[in-house]
């Protein structure tokens, strides 16, 4: 799903179109929170939000929230990924093995992950550990499949030079391997990111008392929706922006 | 057929089920000799016991069934929309070039953490669920109909105009069956992207079929049926994603 680059002469329309756009998006808000049409309290008015959006970003308490989902998914991002990474070169490295387990990988990727939170909270309570298990059981799946597939797409010849020279396992992997699959596996990092994200922000949203995925659920308990907006928009402006600047890292091949 | 029918598709597959069953028998073990906590993992055996008493007591057909509507009305709806949004943005260049990137960002975008939004908007109802299902999956509907629309090749398109045929043939006889395979995989990854959306926020909001289920068996604190009810959407799971693949296979055009 590779959006195609907006051709030269289009560039300036396009970037006027895209204008248009969010301003007539934000008019339509603005209008139906001034209208009564619905709710107040659901569509606030966009001074409200941007208000609450700036409360938000001036309370050290939530910059606290952020910092404990982030290192949330990043140990989850660093026990699922290297685990996904290891199983991603046997599977790729091994044709009996990839044919023997990565179907199961395949298969169980897509699940909803969400379902083991339960099994996650008895086996690692209702803290930190079961909110970094969800992170960790949610990426390892997208970065042992593109680590697996990765392996397959490396260049013969690059195998053979190194088998030449004799490197053993360990330098195979680092000075072989692993630079020449650098875009699956940066990839697979991407969409593993991706769900850690959501694994971890939702266990948060279930059972937690503190992270972003807890500010968001208790700004709902209390009907505070500015503050549900505002935590929102950060929210998604801070996993795009990491996507997309973990997808420059892969290179021209990684997807965006 | 291969040339090593033994050792390409046999060997794999009894590796795979030999490693699942030894592992499965290992936690068994590992139980009833005490080195796994029984109270935090229950013995597969009695897992396997729980499901006659997830279909008799727990009536999990009827669960299926509300996730199943769910999931097909949200399924029905990111078709709809998202093959006449991608026709729509196949045909205004413009508009194509200015919103693309902007439903891939959506696409790899954490939508389903909108679901308290949905919940204030459409209450804790099944409206949510659907509606969670429907934003999930309609970016690679959109995105992989604009995919296959564009790529029709233009040999294709220029017998349509020297048939002279008009817009509504043209893309009922030409453009959308050439189209139709690279639709279906987009329609297939919304899917499945509805497909875990549903059942995730069944479980989050505690309504519906069978996320709710396992929400309900894990307050309850009923070990085995918690598990057999997880493993359950597993195969059913595991059982959509074939299905829809071979569907996939089936409509991909020759090589």
């Amino acid at each position: 799903m590779i959006p195609r680059a907006v051709p030269r002469r289009l560039v300036r329309p396009v970037t006027l179109l895209r204008v248009a756009i969010i301003l007539g998006v934000l008019a339509i808000w603005e209008g139906l929170a001034v209208s009564g049409l619905l709710y107040r309290d659901v569509v606030p008015r966009l001074p409200v939000i941007a208000a609450a959006l700036w409360k938000l970003s001036v309370t050290p308490d939530t910059w606290w929230h952020f910092w404990v989902t982030g290192q949330e998914i990043g140990a989850g991002l660093i026990i699922g990924g290297l685990s996904g990474l290891a199983a991603g070169l046997v599977l790729g490295a091994n044709r009996l093995l990839g044919r023997a387990f990565e179907a199961y990988l395949y298969y169980l990727g897509p699940t909803p992950k969400i379902i083991f939170l339960p099994v996650m909270i008895m086996w690692f309570g209702v803290g930190f550990g079961s909110k970094i298990a969800m992170a960790a059981l949610s990426c390892f799946f997208p970065i042992a499949l593109s680590t697996a597939s990765g392996m397959r797409q490396i260049d013969k010849v690059l195998i053979r030079v190194g088998k030449s020279f004799r490197l053993n396992a360990w330098q195979m992997t680092t000075k072989i391997y692993l630079p020449a699959m650098r875009a699956p596996v940066v990839n697979g990092i991407r969409l593993g990111l991706g769900v850690a994200l959501i694994g971890a922000l939702l266990a948060e949203t279930r059972l937690s008392s503190q992270g972003v995925g807890f500010l968001i659920i208790n700004a709902y308990s209390v009907f505070d929706m500015p503050r549900m907006y505002a935590m929102l928009i950060v929210l998604f402006v801070l996993a795009i922006g990491a996507n997309a600047l973990i997808a420059r890292l892969g290179g021209p091949n990684t997807n965006p | 057929m291969t040339p090593f029918p033994l050792r390409d598709r046999v060997l794999p597959l009894a590796l795979g089920l030999g490693t699942l069953v030894a592992a499965i028998a290992a936690v068994e073990i590992l139980i009833r000799a005490g080195i796994i906590n029984g109270f935090i993992v229950p013995l597969p055996s009695d897992v396997a016991m729980s499901f006659g008493k997830l279909i008799g007591e727990e009536n999990i057909a009827e669960r299926f069934r509300a996730t199943f509507l769910e999931a097909f009305i949200a399924g029905a709806m990111i078709t709809v929309a998202g093959v006449l949004l991608g026709l729509l943005l196949y045909r205004v260049a413009l508009l194509r070039a200015a919103t693309e990137t902007w439903i891939a960002a959506l696409a790899s975008a954490p939508t389903v953490l909108l679901y308290p939004l949905f919940l204030v908007i459409f209450g804790r109802s099944a409206s949510t669920i659907i509606m969670m299902g429907f934003v999930a999956g309609l970016p690679p509907v959109i995105l992989k109909t604009i995919e296959g629309l564009a790529g029709t090749r233009a040999v294709l398109i220029n017998v349509g105009r020297s048939l002279k045929l008009t817009p509504t043939q043209q893309f009922t006889k030409i453009l959308l069956p050439a189209a139709l395979p690279t639709i279906f995989v987009g329609i297939r990854l919304g899917l499945i992207f509805t497909l875990i959306n549903v059942v995730g926020v069944e479980f989050l909001i505690n309504f519906g079929g069978l996320g709710q289920l396992i929400n309900d068996l894990f307050e309850r604190y009923e070990l085995s049926e918690t598990y057999a009810a997880i493993c359950f959407v597993i195969l059913v799971s595991v059982l959509f994603f074939v299905i829809t693949e071979r569907i996939e296979r089936w409509l991909r055009p020759a090589e």
